[in-house]
């Protein structure tokens, strides 16, 4: 597909300016849960005590979000906590209980891809069936249809019935036929692990191509990475209600509490005790350059040292530290522990610390996260602290990338 | 492609429209259903595709099924039960309102399976929900028209073809039962997500219904019975149902053997009234299933 000049990239965009295309406007959302399904069991228990063999869910509680348009926004959530629930509001597949849900544009919905294929049909008739869902005209679905089947790879299966493909093949044209409708807004929720490897690289180079085009992308994932990579910004949902919302990178970290928070929770009802919940702890973190001062960029060719204090409130023989050094992105630039490069400490039983030297520092410009933490013998982490420390390298017109080599060229004459 | 300042701008020019269901009551119902209706026309392909798909036969089990019917009634009541002694063309009678029962009785029962059968599409993307009773509307029209054919052939070689001006009451006929099969089947589909019953109910219902209405013997033998005496309060009742008059108006426009003593006085009238009657029924039909329908994606 050609790259039109005039497209811009995501950070040129005025987002202040957009148009919203979603607006969610204090909406919650109820589930009655019922105990007694047959009308046999519906009528004994009417009236009063029918009451009582139903519960009330609130899926979502008092939810606002502003969608505007050309942005990318990840919703973030533990199981149950109403992520799903808000997409499909969004798509109007569900009614909210109070409140209203109003948007503008073409949508598109990749939820529970493929569910709307008819096994009986062939390929082909379900690809125009999938589309006219979607609301493409029959002509617009005849256009697109090589693109339609080259995108899914398909190939000559389009005229067998779906019900013998496989799962993949199954995903593939739902996905493909999906992304053809052209939609303004496209609500994406947990399908894009599914493919091999390859497809799912196409279907990622696809989302960025539709950001590129001003898309709005609504997207539910399990995948942290991949929401930090793919989203400007994120909802962090619990309980149905909204906890954060703001740009990705914190609302992951804030999820992440979330999660230890259930962690602690689910260890307390256990019955363990406090000493077997939190074990350890990585206590502070500090870095330092020797000849920059605290806060000034690195440049290349810099050491870095980290120090990790930590403790262990009861006695450990084995045990290993570490750390993990992020981009902004979430991608995993570096990261080393103490058993890979062989350095064992002390037993420990209290608090100690660990120094390391990174030497000869080569990362491409741009910010960089520090994840610090403790771990048994067998790799299982104690304590992790994510975010212990941040710092920067210094920009450089040169490079791109997360690397610095030293390049350079000459011309081969023929 | 389109940059991203066009997208914007047309994104800007476009109004904010509430998700899912839009506002206006029926008529916005209605708008909405007519825009889909590529979609609906897809459906009703979808279902007859795949309705005989891997048989051997195919399509035409869609004609078997009713000509063993057919066969039976003829053979047991009519020859064996002695039927036919009473009611000339006793065949074509019989054909004529399991035809028209037929598409009654596949309208309701389609419609009322459709909104569960298509949990898939239903939980994935919003179109109109009334789009999938609908297409069990149209499915079952299309049996109906294939029928009507094997009728015509049936009138031809028994020599009575409908020749006369008889014939046209097979329109009101058709719009009574499309009308009150749409609404009974629209209600009772919604109704079935929340209370799977339903479909077993209607089971019942269609078999007892079709007792109910002179299908297999004749509107006159019922009114001999009950004109006078304890059960005279019946057959207003039994006469004006909609099923009824749907019978009665296709043998009036197939069953050329019939005279004025077979149907009950100003059958048209009686017919143009339960049609007004079942356009107010589809009205609220429709407003009950307009309803029930925000909870379909969860209570399925």
């Amino acid at each position: 597909m050609s790259i039109d000049n005039n497209v811009l990239s995501p950070d040129d965009l005025d987002f202040a300016d957009a148009p919203t295309v979603v607006s969610v406007r204090n909406v919650s959302k109820r589930f009655v849960i019922r105990k007694d399904n047959s009308l046999k069991e519906r009528i004994v228990t009417l009236g009063r005590t029918g009451r009582r063999h139903s519960e009330d869910f609130w899926a979502l509680r008092d939810v606002s979000l502003d969608i505007p348009a050309g942005t990318t926004i990840g919703l973030l959530g533990p199981n149950g906590s109403g992520k799903s629930t808000l997409l499909k509001v969004i798509g109007g597949i569900l009614e909210p209980t109070e409140g209203e849900v109003s948007r503008r544009g073409r949508l598109a919905a990749l939820i529970e891809l493929g569910a709307g294929f008819h096994p009986d049909l062939t390929g082909r008739e379900n690809v125009f069936l999938n589309a006219a869902i979607l609301g493409l005209t029959q002509d617009e679905a005849t256009d697109k249809f090589d693109d339609i089947l080259a995108f899914s790879g398909i190939g000559d299966f389009i005229d067998t019935q779906v019900k013998f493909y496989s799962s993949g093949m199954y995903v593939r044209l739902a996905f493909a036929v999906a992304i053809h409708t052209d939609p303004d807004v496209l609500l994406v929720d947990e399908v894009l692990a599914v493919g091999d490897e390859q497809f799912q690289k196409k279907c990622l180079d696809k989302i960025r191509e539709f950001q590129q085009q001003g898309r709005t992308i609504v997207l539910v994932s399990h995948s942290l990475g991949q929401v930090q990579e793919l989203c400007d910004s994120a909802v962090v949902l619990h309980h149905g209600e909204v906890k954060f919302q703001g740009s990705a990178r914190h609302a992951v970290a804030n999820f992440r509490e979330i999660l230890e928070g259930r962690r602690v929770a689910e260890a307390e009802a256990a019955g363990e005790s406090e000493d077997e919940i939190n074990p350890g702890s990585v206590d502070a973190v500090q870095i330092s350059a020797p000849g920059r001062a605290p806060g000034e960029a690195l440049r290349p060719g810099d050491d870095l040292y980290i120090r990790i204090t930590m403790s262990h409130r009861s006695y450990i023989d084995d045990w290993s530290s570490g750390f993990k050094i992020e981009n902004q992105h979430g991608h995993l630039v570096y990261g080393t522990d103490s058993r890979k490069i062989e350095f064992r400490g002390a037993p420990l039983e209290g608090t100690t610390t660990v120094e390391y030297r990174l030497q000869d520092l080569r990362f491409g410009p741009g910010p960089y996260f520090i994840h610090c933490f403790i771990a048994r013998a067998t790799g299982e982490h104690i304590a992790i602290q994510r975010d212990a420390a941040r710092f920067v390298m210094a920009d450089d017109p040169k490079h791109l990338g997360m690397h610095r080599i030293e390049t350079s060229a000459r011309e081969l004459s023929a | 492609m389109t940059t991203v300042n066009d997208r914007f701008d047309r994104l800007r020019s476009e109004p904010l429209v509430p998700a899912g269901r839009p506002a206006g009551g029926t008529v916005g119902s209605l708008r909405e259903i007519v825009g889909q209706r590529q979609l609906l026309d897809l459906l009703i392909r979808r279902d007859l595709k795949s309705r005989y798909k891997d048989s051997v036969l195919g399509f035409a089990w869609t004609l078997i099924r009713p000509l063993v019917q057919l066969f039976i009634y003829w053979l047991i009541l009519g020859q064996i039960l002695g039927s036919a002694r009473a009611i000339p063309e006793f065949a074509i009678y019989i054909f004529a309102g399991l035809t028209i029962y037929g598409l009654f009785s596949e309208i309701v029962s389609g419609a009322t399976g459709s909104v569960v059968a298509n949990a898939g599409l239903l939980k994935k993307v919003y179109v109109p929900r009334e789009i999938y009773p609908l297409s069990s509307v149209g499915g079952a029209l299309f049996n109906f028209g294939v029928q009507l054919v094997i009728l015509l052939l049936a009138t031809l070689a028994f020599r009575a073809f409908p020749s006369d001006v008889g014939i046209l009451y097979f329109f009101p006929t058709v719009a009574l039962v499309l009308i009150w099969g749409t609404a009974i089947g629209l209600l009772f589909s919604a109704l079935n997500v929340y209370l799977r019953d339903m479909a077993y109910l209607v089971e019942v219902l269609m078999m007892l219904l079709m007792w109910a209405s002179p299908i297999v013997y004749s509107w006159q033998m019922v009114f001999e019975r009950a004109s006078s005496g304890a059960w005279a309060w019946v057959l207003p009742f039994y006469t004006n149902n909609p099923i009824t008059l749907a019978v009665l108006g296709m043998h009036r426009s197939f069953w050329t053997a019939g005279g004025p003593e077979h149907y009950p006085d100003h059958l048209l009238l009686r017919m143009g009234i339960a049609i007004a009657v079942g356009l107010v029924a589809l009205f609220f039909c429709q407003r009950a299933f307009a309803k029930l329908q925000g909870n379909f994606a969860q209570e399925i």
